[in-house]
């Protein structure tokens, strides 16, 4: 592999102080370090030695517990058009619509965000940091496959624009990064990420079978509230897709892209859990407040309030419950950065997608407002912890 | 009282090239030997107070810090001072001084101890060159003459990677460290060792006059500055205390015992890319020629005084630092590396990690031969919560850090930085997915608020 590696190295006078390109230098120097980790070595002074690991192993190690996720996503966009349509197909041609579907948002997802990062790093003389190689594929992930290009791109520009450049980038934004894009749409063009026309793919001029419908577990929730009937009872006879609470949590259910499986998201978070990329007390956490609060409405629950009634349990296994509490909830820039902090920041996302969910009509889904909102409350909660450190601290000097 | 302190939070790099305990004996007599003002942190304005050409002995004075005159740096070695380097500025970087054959020493006063007074022994201390031994606490620089401590600390134990084991190098050496202890409790009204938990020693479970507490688990557990915070921690800018090698307290005990400053010192010479690894005799300050030459293989090789997270870089032909205990050698990591094959996609198992993010296959209780790869680069602090596990105190690294960055002193204050010096999170900076000169940010912090 040397002689690629001198290849790059000719090029580089190009782009460093004095060459054409120099400023395209942080470019050139992304795709070199990604095809080579640099030589470089420690400085006289200081740690003489540093750890194998860097922040793109990191982020791929995200990517990694995504797999899972994308592909059950991909097939199963193609699965709920044939049980929409009611055509016959292979697992692989099912897995072959939804690729074909979900390639192109992946790749604009990239594209227009990565431009906005590497234009940033451009101006601002720093280098392409890794961050956006899990934010690119986090965005196409939730949103639904039916969704126009024109609005993955914009979506993804501007989340990287506003949630991460104007506040300094990599490392110091507020909010999730993926989720601001999908925000930006649900408030920006509700029509293409919202009510029931969105979530199948069912392609032009083909027929639905009977009793097909377009809505989410969610929906149709709220749709059972209001007829006074109970939840599981409702769906089961409206749905044209498989309603038990297996399906649900193996996530052969409408929704956005990778977010339906349960499983897969469990599985995803059994690798963020063991690689600790991922804290495990912002997951634990958030199941758990998410059941205290779905139990506290079945406690609460006035007569006919079915959607209140209906078991917590459930609240895990639909929506983008899941994968929003493993892989969005659990970014550290994010999120709580102190452990007593993530506890209570995990406990409080699921509490407030419940809340949204259920209580709250003009939001079928919680998940996202509770983390946006989480993430802004997150420093507080922090302040608070360290607070109580500092408090501790002092106390011991008069000891 | 004595207590058992059992840490959890901590990191053991575990190198391959332990020293094996014994002296070597095929090495040539170094010939030059060197002090140099970056040893000492605190240090304003170093002067050389000789000139090139003159004799000195064993315990002269050759440099002093024009800010804290008393303290006098002195020769380890008797000889001729011949150079005096100085680097950009005419910033001093080293006094050097070429050694005679047989040392000579300067003769101090010797008395029982009991019957020295503290003013005399402040006297011995200062103008024989041991008194920078002495490490204060808050800021983790030489002690200020003008310090009423609280106590001393001395850990009795170095659990860096490699590091040389005081039971060897230290060998028959009580009655001195004794003796050490002895004239600084006049100083310090309390003294605590820090033992290490998992082995009794020798050397140190006669000794007299001290609180002995002992301590347990990975690296920190023997860094003075977590001892301190879990004994009797540092709690405010006047809350003084000192701290004091095992060496330290040795030299402190002969100045007094047999009148002369001994800067004989038995160095641990580890490392991958050393040839039989073990101790090596010399004086402080040594150039590190000959031992280079016997010991250490390799072209394409570091050569550092001290140890692989708090030590720097010398160079083969460079001087020991004045409070290294051992020489580490390490091969340079200058190489780049294919992503699929060996870079950041590629599983490894031959790199050692903290972390367990993907394709890290490496075992942590395994030995490495770690090469000096930053393994990634500089990036912006992204991930949070493993600087926790790595530093053993009640302290939040990151915050602190940040306060620190942010010049914020209410924060860095409120937020620990009396407490720590730089070893005390030098795991940090090896751990750091972000790749952070994390002890360099220690350092301007400690330096901010003792300076502004």
């Amino acid at each position: 592999m040397k002689f690629i590696h001198d290849l790059i190295e000719k090029q580089k006078p190009m782009f460093e102080k004095g060459g054409k390109l120099e400023k395209l230098y942080y470019v050139f120097e992304a795709g070199e370090t990604f095809m080579f980790t640099p030589p470089d070595v420690t400085k006289a002074k200081g740690v003489q030695v540093r750890d194998a690991v860097d922040l793109k192993r990191v982020m791929m190690t995200v990517v990694i517990a995504l797999l899972p996720a994308i592909i059950f996503g991909l097939w199963n966009v193609g699965y709920q058009h044939h049980i929409a349509t009611g055509e016959a197909a292979s697992v692989g041609e099912q897995f072959l619509i939804g690729l074909q579907l979900s390639l192109p948002i992946i790749i604009v997802s990239y594209a227009a965000g990565g431009t906005v990062e590497a234009a940033f790093a451009v101006f601002r003389n720093h280098p392409i940091t890794e961050g956006f190689l899990v934010t690119g594929i986090l965005i196409p992930l939730v949103l639904p496959a039916t969704i126009p290009l024109w609005q993955v791109g914009l979506a993804s520009a501007f989340a990287v624009l506003v949630a991460k450049e104007v506040f300094g980038g990599v490392g110091m934004n507020i909010l999730n990064v993926a989720l601001t894009a999908r925000a930006f749409l649900y408030f920006a063009y509700p029509a293409a990420i919202s009510g029931d026309k969105v979530w199948t793919y069912l392609g032009e001029g083909t027929s639905t079978v009977d009793g097909f419908t377009g809505a989410t577990f969610l929906g149709l929730a709220v749709e059972a509230q209001n007829q006074g009937v109970a939840v599981a009872d409702f769906v089961g006879k409206t749905a044209h897709w498989a309603s038990d609470p297996m399906s649900l949590f193996i996530g052969t259910i409408p929704g956005s892209i990778g977010e339906t499986s349960a499983l897969m998201c469990l599985i995803g978070a059994l690798v963020l859990i063991w690689t600790k990329v991922a804290d495990y007390r912002i997951i634990i956490s958030g199941i758990l407040g998410a059941l205290a609060m779905g139990v506290l409405l079945n406690v609460l629950a006035p007569e006919g309030a079915t959607y209140l009634q209906m078991p917590a349990y459930y609240h895990l296994i639909i929506g983008g419950f899941a994968f929003g509490i493993v892989f969005m909830a659990t970014d550290p820039v994010s999120a709580s950065q102190t452990n007593s902090g993530k506890w209570i920041y995990g406990a409080l996302i699921g509490v407030m997608t419940v809340i949204i969910r259920v209580l709250n009509p003009a939001y079928p889904e919680g998940i996202m407002l509770a983390i946006l909102l989480m993430n802004v409350l997150a420093p507080l909660i922090d302040h608070y912890v360290v607070n109580a450190n500092k408090k501790r601290r002092l106390k011991r000097a008069t000891v | 009282m004595s207590n058992n302190v059992k840490l959890k939070k901590g990191f053991d790099i575990k190198l391959v090239g332990e020293a094996a305990e014994s002296i070597a004996k095929n090495i040539d007599t170094p010939t030059t030997f060197a002090i140099k003002p970056e040893d000492f942190p605190g240090m304003i304005r170093p002067k050389a107070v000789v000139k090139v050409g003159e004799k000195v002995k064993a315990g002269d004075p050759i440099l002093i810090d024009g800010k804290l005159e008393e303290v006098k740096y002195t020769s380890p070695v008797s000889g001729e001072i011949v150079e005096i380097q100085r680097g950009e500025r005419r910033k001093l970087l080293a006094v050097v001084v070429k050694a005679d054959a047989q040392v000579e020493y300067k003769e101090f006063p010797v008395k029982p101890i009991d019957q020295v007074s503290k003013e005399e022994a402040q006297a011995i201390l200062l103008e024989s060159g041991v008194w920078p031994q002495l490490v204060r606490r808050p800021y983790a620089i030489v002690a200020n003459p003008s310090d009423t401590p609280r106590a001393l600390f001395v850990s009795a134990f170095d659990s860096h990677p490699l590091a040389p084991n005081y039971e060897f190098t230290l060998k028959g050496q009580e009655s001195f460290i004794q003796a050490g202890i002895d004239v600084l409790k006049k100083f310090a009204p309390k003294v605590y060792l820090g033992l290490s938990g998992s082995k009794s020693s020798a050397l140190f479970d006669g000794l007299a006059g001290v609180e002995k507490n002992k301590f347990s688990g990975p690296h920190p557990a023997g860094n003075v500055g977590v001892q301190i915070h879990h004994t009797a921690p540092v709690t405010s800018a006047n809350d003084v205390v000192w701290t004091i090698s095992p060496e330290g307290l040795a030299q402190v005990g002969k100045l007094f015992k047999e009148g002369k400053y001994d800067a004989k010192r038995i160095i641990a010479v580890a490392g991958p890319k050393v040839d039989k690894p073990e101790y090596v005799e010399t004086y402080a300050g040594v150039n590190l020629e000959t031992i280079s030459a016997a010991k250490i293989k390799g072209d394409n090789v570091r050569v550092v005084s001290g140890n692989v997270l708090t030590g720097y870089a010398v160079g083969k032909n460079g001087f020991l630092g004045y409070y290294s205990n051992m020489v580490t050698a390490l091969e340079e990591g200058n190489k780049a590396r294919f992503f699929l094959s060996d870079g950041w996609l590629a599983p490894i198992t031959s790199r050692l990690s903290f972390h367990k993010a993907f394709g890290l296959l490496g075992s942590t209780s395994k030995k490495y031969a770690l090469d000096t790869n930053t393994n990634g680069q500089d990036r912006p602090f992204a991930v949070t919560g493993s600087f926790e596990k790595v530093v053993p105190m009640d302290i939040y690294p990151m915050y602190l850090l940040k306060a620190i960055l942010a010049y914020d002193y209410e924060n860095m204050e409120a937020l620990g930085i009396y407490e720590v010096a730089e070893e005390d999170l030098a795991l940090c900076e090896f751990i750091d997915v972000s790749k952070h000169d994390i002890q360099k940010i220690v350092r301007q912090g400690l330096d901010t608020m003792r300076l502004d």
